[in-house]
């Protein structure tokens, strides 16, 4: 048969090699865009500051006492810090369609043997691990304006949401990451808007309490309500992994959900940009 | 062996419609024809021989490059079935994506990675060991006259030619058993066309490529096709050897004395260039 011989000339390639193959080339590419990764940096640690030292401003007009000022403190820079990180998850799988069509590769891309699932894939865990380091980075640079107690902290617990919580963020991305496949000329901008809804319903900066009714009811639909409750739990209270089996389970429960709802749905948006031609470069 | 056709199209159509489709929304426009934009695929059938090296001359946007969207899985096709070695381009897409490759106008690239770094990672996405990509990469392009040093250059240092060298080289990186080159010496200079098709030939000479080429280069598709298909307004309105599409229109005068321009112009009953004013 002559797949046979195909698979022989190309040898056999396992979908971690494949999803390799994406990883690799991000990395070639932030390489080259290192001057957008500083400003995506100094944005990041700038953002963080100013929200932050909010909660000094409160504590400088007497509104609060110091406790609860290095609480608030820690609440926040948690709350940035968490976002600079779903936000680098969100933005690098959403731009899995978005940047081949810019750099006009999405075709040659897109017809080569790699199955859907296993090219997200290599997406998805580029993102992470890009996400990882750019928050990381971000928080040693803002810490250190700070007096932040992390003793009590329960940094396995933390880092156990945030582990599982990601499974979650990415089928969160890869659906906003359909849009730039329907929408080719505003498709980019047009997933910053899933980006916003998360930013506003999962309380980020506040307690998902102050919102009004209605939107309470929609922040139990984003993982990332989920995902900050759990490591300002661990970091802030010291709550263990045996108390985090709830929000951990609710996670898993979105991860598994979103994440083969978000391969499916975008198996049918390339149906769609199939049959009316929007696989083409565009910028 | 598969003893398939590396290329079967039978009864191929694409639509573009010309906006939503009103009538699966509106009951009582059910029953009106749907209006389309433009019809680049209009019932196109034909064949490929392995190793031959079939040509596709028609204006821009007479469909040609529609066509090889549509076999290259990028497309789904209204109507008719594309089947390469026996698998359906649109129901086996799996199957038919490790057997092809393409070449297309326009060499799109990630313009910050170096060449060799664009070879490496489409390599790897067709399943290529890592270690023979890199060596075979450098191959490709030095038969291509495209040094090592020039292989390290972010692409948007190199010039248009190079740039689709680099191109042609990601296509035969793989090995593909059908080869679609879509213009691929557009925009080039004499020197690196004549490089390219050269290249194009010792491939089809030393390995068993069957390659389908699309140009609107008239002497270039007499010099490396076996057999030629006329593209018009998404239709194949003749097909054949060179000499037998000569014979077409030579009526009394000898073979030697027409080329393909005069063919296509007697076929069509238009140069190519007004065709490409008027799709312009």
């Amino acid at each position: 048969m002559i797949s046979a011989e195909i698979q022989t000339a190309l040898g056999r390639p396992r979908p971690i090699g494949l999803a390799w193959a994406f990883f690799e080339r991000q990395i070639n590419l932030w390489k080259r865009y290192w001057c957008w990764e500083l400003v995506w940096l100094v944005y990041g640690v700038v953002n963080t500051l100013a929200i932050t030292f909010i909660a000094e401003q409160v504590g400088q007009d007497g509104i609060a006492g110091r406790d609860e000022v290095n609480r608030l403190v820690m609440f926040l820079l948690i709350g940035t810090l968490v976002w600079a990180y779903l936000s680098a998850v969100l933005d690098d799988v959403s731009l899995v369609v978005g940047w081949e069509r810019w750099e006009g590769t999405i075709e040659h891309t897109l017809m080569a043997p790699v199955p859907r699932v296993v090219h997200l894939l290599g997406m998805s865990v580029f993102g992470v691990a890009h996400a990882v380091l750019r928050t990381v980075l971000i928080f040693a640079m803002a810490a250190p304006f700070f007096d932040i107690n992390v003793a009590n902290s329960d940094w396995i617990a933390a880092f156990a949401v945030i582990a599982v919580g990601s499974i979650s963020v990415i089928g969160l991305a890869i659906l906003a990451g359909i849009l730039p496949l329907l929408y080719p000329e505003r498709g980019p901008q047009m997933s910053f808007m899933v980006q916003v809804v998360v930013l506003l319903v999962s309380g980020v900066y506040y307690s998902v309490d102050v919102l009004p009714g209605w939107l309470q009811a929609v922040s139990y639909l984003s993982p990332a309500t989920y995902m900050l409750d759990g490591i300002r739990g661990a970091i802030l209270d010291g709550q263990g992994i045996a108390e985090m089996v709830k929000v951990l389970i609710i996670l898993l429960i979105f991860g598994v959900i979103l994440v083969p709802l978000s391969v499916a749905a975008f198996a049918l948006a390339e149906k769609w940009a199939k049959i009316t031609g929007r696989l083409k470069r565009h910028g | 062996m598969n003893s398939a056709a590396p290329l079967k199209v039978e009864s191929l159509a694409k639509n573009f419609p010309s906006g939503p489709d009103w009538r699966q929304i509106v009951p009582v426009l059910r029953n009106r024809p749907r209006k389309f934009k433009v019809r680049p695929i209009d019932n196109v059938s034909f064949e490929i021989k392995r190793g031959e090296i079939y040509g596709i001359i028609g204006a821009n946007g007479s469909g040609k490059s529609t066509l090889v969207r549509v076999l290259s899985t990028l497309l789904l096709p209204d109507d008719g079935s594309a089947k390469v070695f026996g698998f359906d381009v649109v129901k086996e897409p799996a199957k038919v994506r490790p057997a092809i490759n393409r070449v297309s106008a326009d060499p799109s690239f990630f313009r910050s990675m170096s060449a060799i770094e664009n070879l490496m990672f489409f390599g790897r996405v067709y399943g290529l060991k890592t270690s023979g990509i890199k060596s075979r990469s450098y191959q490709i392009l030095e038969r291509l006259m495209l040094t090592r040093e020039q292989a390290r250059e972010p692409m948007q240092n190199l010039s248009r030619g190079q740039q689709q060298k680099v191109a042609v080289a990601r296509a035969f990186l793989t090995s593909p058993v059908l080869m679609l080159l879509d213009e691929p010496t557009t925009g080039l200079d004499p020197r690196s066309r004549r490089e390219v098709q050269s290249f194009i030939q010792t491939v089809r000479r030393d390995h068993d490529a069957t390659i389908l080429l699309t140009t609107h280069d008239m002497q270039e598709a007499d010099l490396l096709c076996d057999r030629i298909a006329v593209f018009s307004a998404g239709r194949i309105i003749a097909e054949g050897t060179p000499d037998q599409l000569r014979a077409m229109v030579a009526g009394d005068r000898p073979l030697d004395e027409i080329d393909m321009e005069e063919v296509y112009l007697e076929l069509t009953g238009r140069s190519i260039e007004e065709d490409e004013e008027t799709h312009d």
